[in-house]
C-alpha cells in the first residue's frame, strides 16, 4: 500500500537541490549572430559556427553576458571580475562539437539568495533559498526520434536534427542544498521557481515560458530520518515543465523515496522524467557512475572581465523586487492577505495591476480577474493570461457596471462575449443588444404583471413575510429579461406592496 | 618568370610589363611540371586562380590603385577553408568537403588582389614535422626528393621552394611554419598570437595555432605578413591593435645596436654539427654589422615539448570531436539499424590517421577526471614558466636566436615510427607557440655535412613582428652577398629543370 504524504514528513526530512535553466531572449545567438526566434523551419537559423563547421569559431554575446549579471544581481549573487567558459566534452548528435560550451568551477555569479514566502497552518512563513552559483552555458540542438514505440533514440528507425537551438543562450541557476522545509518542501520549491520567475520577467531577459522550454526545472530531492546529520541518496528530476509539476514531482519523489527506505530498499542515484499525465517519475540513465566531461577552459574564449562601474550602473538599474512590489501592490490597494495569496496564486497580479493603471478601482478589477475571468479560464483549461479579454477591456467594463450602463450580471454576458471573440465590451453590449431596463414605467408593468399572477406570494410579502420578495423579483427580471437592475426592482416591488 | 621574387612581379605587374594571367598559367605550367615529384599540391583550383587573375588584370588596366602583392600567386595551406573549394586539412574524414565560407585569412587575401592557385599538403590536421602523416600521402623536399621538407607546413614550404609559388600561407602550431622553412631553403614566420585572425582556420590547438607567411625573401613575407594580419571580430582571441610595420622594417634591415640574446638550452648538444656551425657562423656576421651579442638562459625550456605534448593533444581531442559524420564529410558504417553512437566511431575509425589518434587518446586521458591537475594543469604551469623566461630575457636583448630545427632534412619514413625523434625536432620552436610571442626562420647556409638548407630563427616579443624583420632583412642581404645570390640558387634542378 502506498505511503501517505503525511507518513513520510512524521519520519524523513527532505533535502531539496533546484538547478533551473532559462533561455535567455537575446536576438542573436550565444556565440554567433544567428537568430532565436521559437517556432522557424528546421535549420534556417544556422551558421558556420552553430553547425561547428571545420574553422568557425565562437564569440561571445555581449548581451547574454549583460542579461546574466542582471539574473546574479537580482538574486543577490556576487559578480566574478574574471570568469571564463569550459568546454564541457561529450558526444551526442544533437551538439554539432561535441562539447558544450559552459562554465565550470569560475561561473560569472555565485552566493546568492532568494527569499520566498509561502502560507503555513501557522500563517505566513519566509524560506531564504541560497544560490549556489549562475552561470552562462548554450542550448543543444533538438532530435527528432522517428518510428518505434518510445520517441526515444532506442528503438527509432531513423533521427531528425534541428540545430536552430544550438548555441541559444542558457543560464543555468543553481541552489546549495535546500534543508529544514519539512513537509513544505514541494510548497517552497514552487514558490522558489514562482519568484524566480518573477524576477526574471521583471528583468524582462526570458520569456520564462515553463511550457516551450524557456524556464526548465531539475529537481533533486533526497531524504534522511529526522535528526539525522547524514544526507540520503538524490534523485533528480528533470521535464518539469511548469510550476504545479514542480510540486507535484517533489511530492511524488519524497513518497518514492520514503517507500524505498522503509522496505530497507536504496534509493539508487539516478537522473529520472516526470510524466505529466501521471505525475510521477521513470528512471533515465544512472547516474552512478558520474560521467567524465573532461573539463577544461575554452581556449577559443576570453576570459569575462566586467568592468565593476558597469556592474554598478547594472545594479543601480535593477527593477523593484516582486516580492517588495506585492507588498506595496497590496497596501496600495488594500487587499487583505488571504485575497492577495489567491491572486499571487492566480497568476493574475500583473494583469490585474495594468487594469488598474487603465483606471479601474483595485477591488472590482482583481473581483473581475478572480472570478469570472479565472472561472472560465479553468472551464477552458488556460492560463487567464491567454484567454481574448485584455486588462483594457477589463476596464471599460468596471467603468460600464460603475456608470450604471451595466448591471454585474449583463457584465457578465459581455465577459463571455469579449472571451468569445465579439470585439470589445462596447461592441459586445452594441451586437447582443444588451442594456439596463432603467425606466421605472417599464418595471411597475412587469411588477404589477408577476404579482397579478403571483397573488398569493404576493399576498404574504404584503402581510410582512419579507423572504417572498425573492421569488417576485426573481421572476420581474427574468421578465425584463435579466437587463433590470434586480436593487431597484426590489425597491419598487417593496413599495407597490406597502413595505417600502 | 617565376624565379622572380613576389615584390618584384607584384612591380612588373603594376608597371603592365606582364599580365597577372601570365604570371598565374606560368606558376600553373610550373605545378604541372614538377609537382608530381614535389607533391606539394592536394588540390590545383586552376580556373578558380585565372579568374582571379583576370578580375587582378581589368583592375589594374582601369587604373585602379592595388594591394602590393594583387596578382601574384599564392600557394594556401589546406588547413584554411576557401568557399567551394575542397578543403581537407590533409585528412581522409573531410575528402570531398567544400566549405561554405571564407577564412579570415582568404578573404583578406581575396581583397588583396592575391591569386590563390591551390591547396597545400600538410601533416593531417596539422600533427606531424614531416608532411609524412597527411592522408593523401608525403611531400618531397625539392632539395632532395628523398626527404621531408619538414612540416606540417610541408606543402606550402616545398611549393615555395620548388617555384610552384613565390608565397604561401602555412599554419605553426608548434613549429610547422618555422621548421619547413628551414627544411626548405625559404623564410617563414609565425606571428605573434591572434595577430592573425583564426577564423576558418581548422583548429588543433586553438590557443597555439597561428597562421603565416612563406617567402623566399624576408621582403615577400613580410609583404604578405601584412596583408592577412590585423584584428577579425569572427576570432574571440584576435589582438585589436594596429598591425606592426613589417614592411617597413623588412626594407630597413638594420642590427646596429641592436641587442641579439642568444639562448643557452637551444644549442649545442643534440644540434646537428653542420647546423651548429651555420648558426655560429650567422651569429658572427650580426656581430659584424654592429648588433651585440649577448646569451640569455631559459631554464623552463626543458618542460616546453613535454608541456607541449600534453596542451596540443588536450585541445585537439576537443577540437576534432566535431568530426562526426553527423553534417559534413566521411560518413562509415550508415547501415540498417547502425546507431549514430556507432556511425559517429567507425567513422572516425576510419577516417582518422595513426598520429592524430594518438593525440586524441593522448590529450583525452590527459584531460580526464583524476589526472586534469598532474597532466593538463602543470603543462599549463609550465606555459607560465616559459612566459617568464622569454619577458626575462627580452630585458636583455632585444631579440632572441637560436637554431630552427636541430637537424637539416631526414629522409622519408626515417622517423615516421619513432613518434619521440619526430617531437624532438620541434624543440627550438615550440617555447614561442606555448608563449605566443612570433618567431622567423631564414635561410643560413648549407651544412657542410649533407649540403641541405640550415635554418636561423629569430624570436621576438608580441607585436613586435617588426624586428623579426629588421633583424632578418640585415641578415639575410648580409648572407647573400657572402654567398653571390640567394640560398635557393644553390638547390638542385627538379627533373632536368630549375
Amino acid at each position: 500500500m502506498a505511503l501517505s504524504y503525511d507518513d513520510v514528513v512524521a519520519k524523513y526530512e527532505p533535502v531539496l537541490g533546484l538547478e533551473v535553466h532559462v533561455e535567455l531572449n537575446t536576438k542573436s545567438k550565444m556565440f554567433c549572430s544567428c537568430a532565436t526566434e521559437f517556432g522557424a523551419a528546421p535549420n534556417t537559423q544556422t551558421c558556420p559556427v552553430c553547425l561547428a563547421l571545420p574553422g568557425a569559431l565562437p564569440v561571445v554575446n555581449e548581451k547574454a553576458i549583460e542579461s546574466t549579471i542582471l539574473i546574479g544581481l537580482a538574486l543577490n549573487c556576487k559578480i566574478a571580475p574574471y570568469s571564463r567558459f569550459a568546454r564541457k566534452n561529450y558526444f551526442y548528435p544533437d551538439m554539432p562539437k561535441n562539447f558544450q560550451i559552459s562554465q565550470y568551477d569560475e561561473p560569472i555569479c555565485f552566493d546568492g539568495y532568494v527569499d520566498v514566502e509561502i502560507e503555513t497552518e501557522d500563517g505566513p512563513k519566509q524560506f531564504r533559498i541560497e544560490i549556489e552559483r549562475v552561470h552562462m552555458e548554450e542550448d543543444t540542438g533538438k532530435s527528432l526520434h522517428v518510428g518505434g514505440a518510445t520517441g526515444r533514440i532506442h528503438g527509432a528507425d531513423y533521427s531528425l536534427l534541428d540545430y536552430n537551438r544550438a548555441g541559444i543562450p542558457l543560464v543555468e541557476i543553481v541552489t546549495k542544498i535546500v534543508p529544514g522545509t519539512g513537509k513544505y518542501a514541494p510548497e517552497v520549491a514552487k514558490a522558489y521557481v514562482a519568484e524566480l520567475r518573477d524576477i526574471l520577467r521583471g528583468l524582462k531577459v526570458s520569456d520564462v515560458k515553463m511550457e516551450q522550454g524557456s524556464l526548465r526545472c531539475d529537481a533533486n530531492v533526497s531524504l534522511k530520518p529526522i535528526g539525522s546529520d547524514v544526507l540520503g541518496t538524490r534523485s533528480e528530476t528533470k521535464n518539469v515543465n511548469s510550476l504545479r509539476s514542480v510540486e507535484r514531482a517533489i511530492r511524488g519523489e519524497m513518497i518514492r523515496h520514503a517507500e524505498l527506505l522503509n522496505a530497507g530498499q536504496k534509493v539508487k542515484q539516478e537522473t529520472r522524467h516526470f510524466q505529466e499525465d501521471t505525475g510521477l517519475t521513470r528512471s533515465g540513465r544512472s547516474k552512478e557512475q558520474a560521467e567524465d566531461y573532461r573539463y577544461f577552459p575554452d581556449p577559443d574564449l576570453v576570459p569575462v572581465t566586467p568592468d565593476a562601474a558597469w556592474i554598478e550602473q547594472l545594479r543601480a538599474g535593477l527593477p523593484e523586487r516582486p516580492s517588495v512590489r506585492r507588498k506595496r501592490l497590496q497596501q496600495e490597494w488594500n487587499v487583505p492577505d488571504k485575497e492577495m495569496a489567491a491572486m499571487i496564486n492566480a497568476d493574475v497580479l500583473d494583469i490585474v495591476e495594468e487594469t488598474v493603471s487603465l483606471g479601474a478601482d483595485p477591488t472590482k478589477a482583481r473581483s473581475w480577474w478572480l472570478g469570472e475571468i479565472s472561472r472560465i479560464a479553468n472551464e477552458k483549461d488556460l492560463p487567464v493570461a491567454e484567454l481574448s479579454i485584455k486588462p483594457v477591456d477589463v476596464a471599460e467594463l468596471v467603468s460600464l457596471v460603475s456608470k450604471g450602463e451595466l448591471t454585474d450580471k449583463l457584465a457578465r454576458q459581455v465577459v463571455e462575449g469579449v472571451i468569445a471573440g465579439e470585439g470589445t465590451p462596447a461592441e459586445v453590449v452594441a451586437q447582443r443588444g444588451i442594456k439596463v431596463v432603467n425606466d421605472d414605467g417599464a418595471l411597475m408593468a412587469a411588477i404589477e404583471k408577476v404579482c397579478a399572477e403571483q397573488a398569493e406570494t404576493a399576498e404574504k410579502v404584503r402581510g410582512g413575510h419579507l423572504p417572498a420578495a425573492g421569488a417576485l423579483i426573481g421572476a420581474v427580471m427574468k421578465e425584463t429579461k435579466g437587463q433590470a437592475d434586480a436593487a431597484r426592482v426590489r425597491e419598487l416591488l417593496l413599495k407597490h406592496l406597502g413595505q417600502g | 618568370m617565376i624565379h622572380a621574387t613576389a615584390a618584384e612581379m607584384a612591380k612588373a605587374l603594376a608597371a603592365k610589363e606582364i599580365s597577372s594571367v601570365d604570371l598565374t598559367k606560368a606558376h600553373l605550367d610550373r605545378i604541372a611540371e614538377v609537382d608530381s615529384q614535389v607533391k606539394a599540391f592536394l588540390h590545383v583550383d586552376a580556373d578558380g586562380a585565372l579568374a582571379q587573375a583576370q578580375a587582378v588584370d581589368e583592375k589594374i588596366a582601369s587604373g585602379q590603385t592595388l594591394s602590393p602583392l594583387a596578382g601574384v600567386p599564392l600557394a594556401l595551406k589546406d588547413v584554411l577553408t576557401q568557399q567551394g573549394v575542397p578543403t581537407t586539412a590533409g585528412s581522409k574524414i573531410l575528402q570531398g568537403w567544400r566549405p561554405p565560407y571564407d577564412s579570415t585569412v582568404v578573404a583578406k587575401l581575396k581583397a588583396a588582389g592575391v591569386v590563390i592557385v591551390g591547396k597545400t599538403n600538410m601533416d593531417e590536421f596539422a600533427m606531424g614535422s614531416s608532411t609524412e602523416n597527411s592522408g593523401y600521402g608525403p611531400t618531397f623536399n625539392p632539395w632532395d626528393l628523398s626527404r621531408t621538407p619538414g612540416g606540417s607546413s610541408g606543402g606550402s614550404a616545398a611549393a615555395v621552394s620548388a617555384y610552384e609559388a613565390p608565397i604561401a600561407i602555412g599554419s605553426d602550431t608548434g613549429g610547422s611554419i618555422r621548421q619547413p622553412a628551414a627544411l626548405t631553403g625559404i623564410v617563414g614566420v609565425r606571428p605573434t598570437y591572434g595577430a592573425v585572425s583564426r577564423f576558418g582556420l581548422i583548429a588543433y590547438s586553438s590557443s597555439l595555432d597561428q597562421a603565416g607567411p612563406f617567402g623566399r625573401t624576408v621582403l615577400d613575407t613580410a609583404l604578405l605578413h601584412e596583408i592577412i594580419s590585423g584584428h577579425d571580430p569572427k576570432d574571440a582571441t584576435s589582438i585589436s591593435a594596429p598591425v606592426p610595420a613589417v614592411v617597413h622594417a623588412a626594407r630597413n634591415g638594420d642590427v646596429k645596436g641592436v641587442k641579439i640574446g642568444v639562448i643557452k638550452q637551444l644549442q649545442g648538444e643534440g644540434y646537428q654539427k653542420g647546423v651548429q656551425a651555420r648558426f655560429d657562423e650567422s651569429l658572427q656576421t650580426l656581430a659584424s654589422l654592429g648588433a651585440e651579442i649577448v646569451e640569455v638562459d631559459c631554464p623552463s625550456f626543458e618542460y616546453a615539448l613535454a608541456a607541449y605534448y600534453l596542451i596540443a593533444p588536450s585541445e585537439c581531442s576537443s577540437n576534432l570531436a566535431r568530426f562526426d559524420a553527423m553534417r559534413y564529410g566521411l560518413r562509415t558504417g550508415d547501415g540498417q539499424g547502425a546507431s549514430a553512437e556507432s556511425v559517429m566511431s567507425k567513422t572516425r575509425d576510419a577516417g582518422f590517421g595513426r598520429e592524430v589518434k594518438r593525440r586524441i587518446i593522448l590529450g583525452t586521458y590527459a584531460l580526464s577526471s583524476g589526472y586534469y591537475d598532474a597532466y593538463y594543469g602543470s603543462a599549463q604551469k609550465i606555459r607560465t614558466l616559459i612566459i617568464q623566461d622569454y619577458a626575462k630575457a627580452f630585458t636583455q636583448a632585444d631579440v632572441l636566436v637560436s637554431p630552427t630545427a636541430p637537424t637539416t632534412a631526414y629522409k622519408i619514413g626515417e622517423k615516421v615510427d619513432d613518434p619521440m625523434a619526430m617531437y624532438l625536432g620541434d624543440v627550438a620552436t615550440i617555447p614561442v607557440n606555448l608563449a605566443g610571442i612570433c618567431g622567423m626562420s631564414l635561410p643560413a647556409g648549407l651544412a657542410d655535412e649533407d649540403n641541405l638548407p640550415v635554418g636561423f630563427q629569430i624570436m621576438a616579443p608580441a607585436m613586435q613582428d617588426q624586428r623579426l624583420y629588421q633583424v632578418g632583412a640585415a641578415l639575410e642581404a648580409a648572407l647573400n652577398s657572402k654567398w653571390g645570390g640567394p640560398l635557393l640558387a644553390k638547390a638542385p634542378a627538379l627533373g632536368g629543370v630549375k
